[in-house]
């Protein structure tokens, strides 16, 4: 038997391990965190979609726009959309499947990149969010967004919810749920997912070797929308 | 002269520590409309104190709000010692269920101060758990008797 370099380190990694006292790690571990501690880049939140089982149904976008207070005035064009549901048709055998699209949160963003104030940005957590309280609604991340995610808010907004606030003149995207994953919850589109839809998403810490995010996508094959941009997304698809 | 100069000085030292001295009991009191001068209603709702002295909160609040806003927003920190959701869930009144109105917490003082805010052009005026008011009893819902 020959070890390769890799698996050389990763002994050695092992018996380090076990040489230190319990309750002491080289590599800190991620942990539940509490309010006062700030994210760090130990935890990447990521979404896998699995478009075979995603049902025809709304569950998700329902879900979403439910949870985050999202009304429209019945005008599509301009009404803002968190998640949607895509349908993709193949030309040559007709065979239909539908996907739920939303924010990416790209690991390389470009709305980002872009942003002239900063309002857009990306937390430590890999989660991409808005600040309404620096955007000042250039819409230059909307341009830039290849999946387009993100609406702009045209009209006064009235009852919020005190979760997510939501304002005219400003630019908004899935935030991940990033008020119920704080609190240690999953996302309201994969909670309705599992309850109400096709059991597609699941949601976890990419980095985290065993959540069941990680090890599916260890062992099965999956696919980011666009590859070719270079994003490293955090929504991952299978079956596309 | 600078003698003349250190005595005005101290004349009025002495006379603005006797004046506040005198008047701090008065700010200190809930302000009550005296004659015809309008004063903003200050009604706390909820809880026995606040997070902060009231001299303090009453000073500095916007700059605790101000500092947890980025705190939140880009680090994830989530305490709810000076977060605005803090203050409407002791300050909504139960009535409105908001802190705005012409009686509402924000509102009243804010219109006093002439200091305009936009807190809530974003964020929603009620509390997260309603304090009444709004809330309906099941119990009362058609279809529950047998």
């Amino acid at each position: 038997m020959s070890l390769d370099r890799r698996q050389f380190l990763g002994l050695g990694a092992a018996a380090a391990g076990v040489a230190l006292a319990p309750g002491l790690h080289l590599i800190d571990l991620v942990q539940a965190r509490s309010p006062e501690d700030k994210v760090n880049a130990l935890t990447r939140w990521g979404l896998l979609i699995d478009t075979v089982k995603c049902a025809d149904c709304e569950a998700c976008v329902t879900a979403c726009h439910e949870e985050n207070g999202v009304t429209g005035h019945n005008r599509p064009a301009t009404d803002a959309q968190w998640i949607r549901k895509v349908g993709l048709r193949d030309k040559r055998t007709g065979h239909v499947q539908t996907l739920p699209l939303m924010c990416q949160h790209c690991e390389s963003p470009p709305c980002v990149d872009v942003c002239p104030t900063g309002a857009s940005f990306k937390r430590a957590d890999g989660i991409v969010l808005v600040d309404k309280h620096i955007c000042i609604g250039c819409r230059y991340c909307m341009m830039a967004c290849p999946y387009k995610a993100r609406s702009f808010i045209h009209e006064a907004v009235t009852d919020q919810k005190p979760d997510v606030p939501r304002g005219k003149g400003t630019v908004e995207s899935c935030t991940l749920c990033v008020h119920r994953v704080d609190r240690g919850q999953i996302p309201a589109c994969v909670e309705a997912c599992t309850k109400d839809g096709g059991q597609a998403m699941v949601f976890g810490d990419l980095n985290d070797r065993d959540s069941e995010i990680h090890k599916r996508l260890r062992s099965e094959p999956s696919s980011q929308i666009r590859p070719d941009l270079a994003l490293n997304t955090g929504v991952r698809y299978q079956g596309l | 002269m600078s003698e003349m100069k250190r005595r005005v000085f101290v004349l009025c030292a002495m006379l603005a520590v006797a004046g506040g001295s005198l008047f701090a009991p008065v700010h200190a009191a809930d302000p009550k409309p005296v004659g015809r001068v309008p004063s903003p209603t200050v009604k706390i709702e909820k809880g026995e104190k606040c997070v902060e002295p009231t001299d303090v909160i009453r000073r500095d609040h916007m700059k605790f709000i101000l500092h947890q806003r980025d705190e939140t927003m880009h680090r994830g920190i989530r305490t709810t010692k000076h977060s605005l959701k803090n203050c409407i869930d002791c300050h909504a009144d139960p009535k409105t269920n908001s802190v705005l109105g012409k009686d509402g917490f924000c509102e009243s003082c804010h219109r006093y101060a002439a200091v305009s805010m936009d807190c809530f052009e974003c964020h929603s005026p009620a509390p997260r758990k309603q304090t009444g008011g709004a809330n309906t009893s099941a119990a009362h819902a058609p279809g529950s008797a047998p």
